[in-house]
Parts: C-alpha cells; sequence; structure tokens
C-alpha cells in the first residue's frame, strides 16, 4: 500500500502521536485535543500506549483524526510531539516522510532530531512554563497544556471549544482554570507569532460526531451491567479490567443509593483473588442476584475450576475478560485477543461455555446486557470477551440507547406459587425438551430445595456414580450449548455476500477489517465480511464459511485461535481458512491485512497463513 | 454407614417445635460416612438445633466445600438449599449468597483439609469480610477420603495409621479466628452433644462471622492409639471452660445460675446465650486474655471448649459495613434497579 505523503493538504485526515513521561499528567491534555476535535465534528479516535508502571516510563497517545470515521489504529505518524527525552531516536524514527516533529527546544537536541525528510519545530516549551509559573508539579502539568495550546493553532483547532472544555474540566476551580488557560495561551500564542499557522495537516469543522459520544469499553460494560439490574459484583484488581469495576461503583454511588436513608442497593465486593472473586458470583447468582466479576487472561486462568461447576452446576454468571498480552502475565498494558480458547473450553472436563466479542464499546454496553439474560435463561457462564484496546481507550460510538420496556429475562425460575402447585420439584430434568431445566432459589419454598453439586447428579439433583445417569445429565447440557446459537447474537454480514473471497474475523479488529476492505475494494477486490459475535457459532457462520472459496481469518493472538475454534466447532475445510495474524500488542491497523491478503492471493493457493509479526 | 433409610413417617407422639415439625422434618438424606463417625453426630447436633430454633427449613443455606465433613450438608434439613462448593472455596460461595440475600440463615460446613490448607486464604478472608454465617470445622486431624494423610491440623507427634509422626505444628483454627477478631469463636467435640446444640443456635444467631471448631474423631484413620484426635485422647484432654446455654427470644431465663458464674449475652434478634463459667477466672468477652488461655492450654495438649469469645458489639458485619438495603440485593425490583432512559440520555452528555 503506499504511503501517503503527510504534506499533502490532508484537513481532517492525520494522525497526531504523543510522546509523553508516565505519571506527568500528559493525559488531561491529549484528551482535552481529542475532545476538542470530536466536538468540532470530526471523527477521532485516541489510543493510549502505557507501561506497566506508575510514573517515569515511556507512555504515548495517538489521535487519529478520521474524517472517514475509521476506528482502528492508523499505523502512521503524520506529527509526533515529542515531549520524552528518553524516546526521541525511536519517535523521530516513527514519523513518516514529510511529516512534523514538535519537541521541547528548552534544551536543544540537534544532534538527536536530525532527518532530512520531516519537518522539526522546535518551541522552548519548558522555558515558557518556568518563566510564567511556580512549582515543579505545577510546571510540568502546566506544560502539558501549553503543547495543547500549540497544536490548536498548528491544527486550527477552534479556541472556544477548547475554552469551554476547560471550564467544564475546572469550573469549580478557578485558580486551576486561569492557570490551565494561560498555559494554553502562551503556547497557541507562540505558535501564532513564530510559526506558519496552520499546517497542512488540520482541522476543519464537519458535522458528523452529532449523535455520538466518546467513551470507553470498560465504562460502558460497567453501565451495562448497571442497566441490566446487576446488584452484586466481585473482583479483584487486574489491569485491564479494573476500570469497569471502578466505574460501575461510580455509577452505583450516582444511581443505587437510596437518596433518604442512604442504603444500597447493590455490594462491589474486592475479593482476596481471582478464585474468590468467581465464588462469590456465584453465590450470589445462584441466590438470585445478578452478580459479575471483571477480570483478564490470568484472572480466567485461576477461575477455571469455578467455571467448571457454574457449568456443570448451571450456575448463571457474567464473567468479563478484558483481554492483555499472554501467556503468563505477559505485557499487562497492551492488548491481544488471546483467551478465545482458554474462555471457550474453560475448566476441566467436557465443557463448552458462551462467548460473547464485542467490537466496540457501544457492543460492550449492549452485550453486558445480553450476558445477564443469556446466563440467566440458559443457566450457564457467560463470558464477554473484551480486549484492552476496547476496554481502555475511549472510541467514538454511536449513543448508548435504552428501552424502558426492558425487563431482565430471568429464565426459568420457579415462584413461591410455582412450587406449591408442584408435586415434586426436580432440578436437572429437562421437562420443556429444551435442555433447559427449571431452577429455584433458597428461601423461597421448602419444595424448591435441592442440592446444587459439582460431583457426579443425576437428573433429580442427587448424587451419583451410574453411567446412564451421569450421561443423561451430560447430553443434556451438549444439547443446551448447541441450542445456546439460537439465543446468542448474530453474527454481521458486510458486503453482498456472493465474493468468493472472505473475511471472518472477530473483536476489535473491526476497524481495521473495515478499512482493508474499503482499501482493497478501490483496487478492485471485492471482499465479503463476516464479524463472528458469539459462540456457539451459528448456522449463519456455517452458512458464509461454506458459500466462500477463499476465506481470510483475522484476529490478534500468534496461534489463530478464532480459526482453530472455527476449525473445530464448524465443518469448514481447513485449508480455505487463512489466517491473518497480529500480535505485537498493539491494536491493529488495516495495514497486515491488505498486504496480508494481496500476498496471499498473489501465491495462491500454497500460503495458508499470512503472519505480520512487527505491525509497528 | 447404614444401609437402611429411614421411613419418613413420623409417630403422631414426636414432639414438635413452635412450626408444628418434628425433628424428622430437619432430617436429611442417609448419611453415607463411616459407622460410628463423629461428623454424624454433629450432624445430629445440627439437627436438633435447628429444630429447637424453630427454624423454617428454607431459611436455611447449607454450603461446604469438599471433603468427609462437606458431605454431610445432605444429611440434614433436607428442606433447605445446599452448595457443595469446590475444595477449600465454601466460604467465597457464602460471601456471594449472603451478599444476595442477607435475611436468609448461612451454615458452612467444613473439615480440617478443606478450611485449613486448601482453603486457608478463603477462610481467612471470611473472616475478615465478617459474613453473617456459622461456619463449623469437623476438625479430624486427617485426610479421610484419600485414605488417612495428615491435615494442617494434625498435633505435632501424632501418629498416623501407617506409623507416620507428624513434625509440623498444626494451625489451630480457633487461636487462627481469635487472631483475625472473629466476633464468635468456640470449639466443641462430636461426643458431647449437650455442650453442642446451644453453641451451634448461638452461632447461627450471632450477627457476624461465627466459628466452630469440632473436634471430630476418624474412626477409620485417625481413632487408634498415638493419636491426639481419637475418641479416647480427645476425651481424656477436653477441658470445657464455658457451657453455652442457648434462650431464644421470648423465653425468660428459667434455670437459676450462682450469681457471679454466669454471662447472659444478648444477641442481635433478641435471644441470649448464658454462658456458664466452670473456670472461674475466664472471660470470654476479652479477645486477648482468651488467646492467651487457649494457647497455654494447648500447649499441655489440653482441648479448650464452650464459647471460648463472644463479641456482640462489633459493627463491621459485611452488610452493616456495605449498607446494604434491608430489603435483600435479590428482592429489590428491577424498576428501582435502572436508572432509566431519560438517566441514559442525560448521562450521554459526560461522554460529548
Amino acid at each position: 500500500m503506499p504511503r501517503l505523503a503527510a504534506a499533502s493538504n490532508r484537513v481532517n485526515d492525520f494522525v497526531v502521536k504523543f510522546a509523553n513521561v508516565n505519571g506527568t499528567g500528559s493525559a488531561s491534555a491529549n484528551s482535552l485535543i481529542m475532545k476538542t476535535i470530536f466536538r468540532m465534528g470530526v471523527p477521532v479516535t485516541g489510543k493510549n500506549y502505557f507501561p506497566s508502571n506508575i510514573q517515569g516510563l515511556p507512555t504515548w497517545y495517538e489521535i487519529r483524526v478520521t474524517r472517514q470515521a475509521y476506528a482502528a489504529r492508523a499505523g502512521r505518524v503524520d506529527i509526533m510531539v515529542a515531549m520524552n527525552a528518553e524516546t526521541y531516536v525511536k519517535d523521530v524514527r516513527e514519523v513518516v516522510s514529510g511529516g512534523y516533529l514538535i519537541y521541547d527546544a528548552t534544551w536543544p537536541r540537534s544532534a538527536l532530531l536530525q532527518r532530512g525528510d520531516i519537518t522539526v519545530i522546535g518551541v522552548p516549551l519548558a522555558k515558557m512554563v518556568n518563566e510564567n509559573f511556580d512549582g515543579v508539579r505545577n510546571r510540568i502539568l502546566l506544560k502539558n497544556i501549553a503543547y495543547a495550546g500549540l497544536l490548536a493553532a498548528l491544527l486550527d483547532l477552534d479556541l472556544e471549544i477548547i475554552d469551554g472544555l476547560m471550564r467544564q474540566n475546572y469550573g469549580k476551580k478557578p485558580k486551576l482554570l486561569d492557570a490551565n488557560t494561560k498555559a494554553l495561551r502562551l503556547g497557541y500564542n507562540y505558535a501564532k507569532e513564530h510559526l506558519a499557522c496552520p499546517l497542512p495537516l488540520r482541522v476543519e469543522h464537519m458535522d458528523k460526531t452529532r449523535g455520538h459520544i466518546m467513551i470507553d469499553g470498560n465504562t460502558a460494560a460497567a453501565l451495562g451491567c448497571v442497566y441490566a439490574g446487576a446488584t452484586v459484583g466481585a473482583w479483584y484488581p487486574i489491569t485491564p479490567s479494573t476500570s469497569l469495576m471502578d466505574a460501575f461503583k461510580g455509577f452505583c454511588e450516582r444511581y443505587r443509593v437510596d437518596p433518604g436513608t442512604g442504603a444500597r442497593n447493590f455490594a462491589v465486593i474486592q475479593a482476596e483473588d481471582e478464585l474468590a472473586a468467581i465464588g462469590v458470583v456465584l453465590g450470589a447468582a445462584w441466590n438470585g442476584a445478578r452478580a459479575f466479576t471483571p477480570t483478564s487472561g490470568p484472572g480466567i486462568s485461576l477461575m477455571n475450576e469455578f467455571v467448571g461447576l457454574a457449568y456443570y452446576a448451571e450456575v448463571p454468571c457474567v464473567i468479563f475478560d478484558v483481554q492483555r498480552v499472554g501467556p503468563s502475565t505477559g505485557m499487562p498494558t497492551r492488548t491481544q485477543q488471546s483467551d478465545i480458547m482458554l474462555c471457550a473450553y474453560a475448566s476441566h472436563g467436557d465443557t463448552r461455555h458462551v462467548l460473547l466479542f464485542p467490537a466496540n464499546p457501544e457492543e460492550c454496553f449492549y452485550m453486558a446486557l445480553q450476558a445477564f439474560d443469556l446466563a440467566e435463561r440458559l443457566q450457564t457462564p457467560v463470558f464477554v470477551l473484551s480486549d484492552l484496546d476496547i476496554g481502555m481507550n475511549d472510541w467514538m460510538c454511536r449513543d448508548l440507547k435504552w428501552d424502558d420496556a426492558y425487563r431482565p429475562d430471568r429464565g426459568k425460575m420457579l415462584s413461591a406459587q410455582e412450587l406449591a402447585g408442584l408435586d415434586k420439584f426436580y432440578r436437572y430434568v429437562d421437562r420443556d425438551d429444551d435442555a433447559i431445566p427449571y431452577r429455584t432459589l433458597p428461601g423461597v419454598n421448602p419444595k424448591g430445595a435441592y442440592f446444587t453439586r459439582g460431583s457426579g447428579h443425576n437428573q433429580y439433583g442427587g448424587y451419583t456414580e451410574d453411567s446412564t445417569e451421569y450421561q443423561v445429565v451430560l447430553d443434556r447440557l451438549k444439547r443446551k450449548f448447541v441450542n445456546a446459537a439460537k439465543y446468542v447474537p448474530k453474527p454481521e454480514l458486510t458486503g453482498k455476500g456472493d465474493n468468493k473471497i472472505g473475511i471472518v474475523s472477530i473483536g476489535s479488529c473491526d476497524g481495521a477489517v473495515r478499512e482493508a476492505i474499503d482499501v482493497l475494494d478501490r483496487q478492485k477486490l471485492h471482499i465479503d465480511y463476516l464479524r463472528v459475535r458469539a459462540f456457539p457459532f451459528g448456522s449463519d457462520v456455517e452458512r458464509f464459511l461454506s458459500s466462500h472459496s477463499t476465506i481470510f481469518v483475522v484476529e490478534q493472538n500468534r496461534d489463530a485461535q478464532l480459526r482453530s475454534l472455527l476449525t473445530l466447532e464448524t465443518s469448514v475445510e481447513k485449508s480455505k481458512l487463512k489466517s491473518i495474524l497480529s500480535y505485537s500488542g498493539f491494536p491493529m491497523s488495516c495495514e497486515p491485512i491488505v498486504d496480508g491478503i494481496r500476498a496471499a492471493l498473489t501465491e495462491e493457493p500454497r500460503l495458508s497463513a499470512v503472519t505480520t509479526k512487527r505491525t509497528r | 454407614m447404614s444401609f437402611i433409610n429411614k421411613p419418613k413417617v413420623a409417630h403422631p407422639s414426636l414432639p414438635t417445635n413452635a412450626l408444628g415439625l418434628t425433628r424428622r422434618q430437619y432430617e436429611g438424606a442417609m448419611s453415607t460416612l463411616c459407622a460410628g463417625c463423629g461428623h454424624d453426630s454433629i450432624t445430629a447436633a445440627i439437627i436438633e438445633a435447628c429444630w429447637g430454633l424453630d427454624m423454617r427449613p428454607e431459611q436455611l443455606v447449607k454450603l461446604s466445600g469438599i471433603g468427609c465433613s462437606s458431605k454431610t450438608t445432605a444429611y440434614f434439613v433436607s428442606g433447605a438449599h445446599g452448595f457443595n462448593a469446590v475444595h477449600g472455596r465454601m466460604p467465597s460461595i457464602a460471601s456471594g449468597a449472603n451478599a444476595a440475600n442477607r435475611e436468609l440463615t448461612y451454615l458452612g460446613i467444613s473439615g480440617d483439609g478443606d478450611s485449613l490448607s486448601i482453603g486457608l486464604g478463603q477462610l481467612v478472608h471470611v473472616i475478615r469480610r465478617n459474613v453473617n454465617m456459622l461456619y463449623l470445622i469437623e476438625n479430624n486431624g486427617v485426610y479421610g477420603l484419600t485414605k488417612g494423610q495428615f491435615s494442617a491440623s494434625a498435633d505435632i507427634g501424632t501418629q498416623a495409621k501407617k506409623g507416620d509422626i507428624n513434625l509440623t505444628p498444626p494451625i489451630d483454627p480457633v487461636l487462627l479466628a481469635l487472631s483475625l477478631g472473629a466476633t464468635f469463636v468456640a470449639r466443641g467435640f462430636s461426643g458431647d452433644k449437650a455442650q453442642l446444640v446451644p453453641l451451634i443456635q448461638a452461632g447461627l444467631r450471632h450477627n457476624g462471622f461465627a466459628l466452630i471448631d469440632v473436634l471430630s474423631p476418624c474412626v477409620t484413620f485417625n481413632d487408634h492409639e498415638g493419636s491426639t484426635k481419637s475418641y479416647t485422647f480427645t476425651r481424656e484432654h477436653y477441658h470445657a471452660v464455658i457451657e453455652a446455654d442457648f434462650v431464644p427470644p421470648a423465653e425468660e431465663i428459667a434455670v437459676d445460675y450462682p450469681a457471679g458464674e454466669s454471662i447472659p449475652v444478648q444477641l442481635h434478634d433478641g435471644s441470649r446465650v448464658v454462658l456458664r463459667k466452670l473456670d472461674a477466672g475466664y472471660d470470654p468477652t476479652d479477645r486477648s486474655a482468651a488467646y492467651a488461655f487457649i494457647e497455654g492450654k494447648l500447649k499441655q495438649k489440653e482441648y479448650v471448649t464452650g464459647l471460648i469469645h463472644i463479641n456482640e458489639s462489633s459493627t463491621t458485619e459485611f452488610h452493616t459495613l456495605n449498607k446494604s438495603s434491608a430489603v435483600p440485593l435479590n428482592r429489590i425490583p428491577y424498576e428501582t434497579l435502572s436508572p432509566g432512559s431519560a438517566e441514559l440520555e442525560k448521562l450521554m452528555g459526560r461522554y460529548r
């Protein structure tokens, strides 16, 4: 794919990357810029590449201004705001030919920053800030706002919008507002006086963000839990899922506290580990509360034993796996889709689980709701497999909507009256021939009492070591899982469906896939795209697989886990599925997909996997 | 074990409680434990305690982990829901169940393997969380189902059936619970039902986490000479320091206790437990003194039994700290839980 030169007039279509030191407060300046662009009506994405550290290590923030509203990482940097001397060399190298580099010229770095094909803009930011403000911490923080001012001038951002945002952020603290406004003007005025403003890469008002919000997936998922009526959340802190429970708690403190009595209609339990977190969820869900736990890969590994119990004893529960880079501790602050197989077959013995795959924060909200309904309808664990990119980055999404007619699907739960009318209640009998039994809650009616166990049990709930009795239950569980395909979200088809070539992908690859399809379309290569949204897969997935002769499976892990799951759980011919894999830990861009498909089609039919090892 | 199911018909002359239920109606499935197992005596004490408390069977929630002791939840109160969790992880199930419905009565049954080895972390944290439940450890010092390995409660010098001598120090659940600030700590002996029943009743009525460690000899793997958890050894070395009588809310204290020798403690629900001091200098409300006393007696190979420590004034019970609504979380109507569409629309402004 030919690289576009940055120098050409690229209004509302470019990437600014900020290289900072973590713990220095750069996030507020970076999001100020991003939100300003968003409020100017221009679609934008923000990706945060941060270290697993509190203070002092390099961190980057990448803003993509994208008039076509692409959701993926651009895979290029047009303007680098290099504020971290430690990473100058690397940062300079990353700028595309014809791009710009902005750095703090308080300490000239001419030797480090030499590149003939880019424009280097040195601004004495620290000097300016030090001359105008006191206090070490204050100066560090305000230097960020000063570069935001600088960029406002260079990118032609709307100052009124910036002022509005700052008033919103610091409105209650006039001193802070004054200092920030002053710092912003410092940078802005310097640019206006000394530099040619605006750059050819600039922002112009559009009207493409109306009815949209900027939100991260963890917040959206937490909000989904609130609207689903979840009352018990248990967790053990782990990046990148922590902000999900933080958000849930925040929403509950706002919406679930009786203003008169202060009584709380929720319980958030920070457990001693993930083994306990999932135990608390099972206990609460078994007792009739909607309960969930957010975690990441290492947490899922620990939860495996209880997940098997929940599957076998048919206890509903919702698990959010905000995936990060594995194996083991891996890279906790980088993104991946490498828990697909782990979750699909979590725990020992014959187990298979319902998985949902949101592609963006908007879907995190709706799928959180679906997860609770499915868990209770099917009486089984439901995993929502998000990832760090979705969970922790701000995405532009449509406004979240709510239908007040919604009522939770509590599934087959017998009331006291229903129990009173029964001769005898048996927990695991398939009365309706849909493989889903009836359940009862403790405390309702002594007739509903049963013994929940992970040991071998018959359909009456009794302990058994009898092969036939054991198999009756195990076979029904299999039927229940197969039937689950009818309840889970359908895959999303893009394209006419009659092209020969197809892409199957999952979750946060979506933006990159859509962009790649656009690029290839312009090159007269037409591709259908199916995004799987749940496991078990169901007939729509089968149909897509059988009706396309070449299928590229795009995912973010090394071992082609989605492809593996497709080959195991559908009737697809294995050789038809070609992998395009990205597992760098950075969100996927469209390039490996475009390059991978082109390369594979050139070398067809021998190539079966296209691996893009380096996508930075 | 017995091989014949007792018929579920009750003779009309059997005494009934305030609910009109006989003791038989608090029984469960037939025990599959070894004949003479201490655990079965504890089961009998639980049945007696629940019957005596006039507890509606469905009011009780029975929880357990894995092991011989954990099987016993199936052997009492068949009208109550039971949850047999994975090994050592009953406390987290109990925490979640209790969070969802604070109105029910939670009884966790565990063993020394389940609680003091694989489940030690969860036991410690359920105590710390102060979940309102009775946690009963049926303590026999061995792993029964895997045929007689030492558990973490095995005393130094105790001998296994196959001859091994245990050299590592035991974890004593009573000292553990005291050190963690549990507000109800007791020890009993499966061979002393008269002592055990009121302890169970008081533990079930205590507002907060109650632990009863019940010495419960394993007749198959740990009842031989050389064992410090045998019937013979326990009978010779157990030291009842405090007897407890449970008095339901409505009843007067009928027994006349000698002055200075009894301490009536008011429980959360209005019932009382009257502690009879068998050891004049012992004060069960003084946690530090209790700890020192128990530790000293353990060094002399004496098991102090009775209600060792009680603190009814604690305010750290889980729901109290959580400020949970009085209505159990699992019964709050959805309409109350959902902020609704107008609120969501308003909230969207935060993200523009």
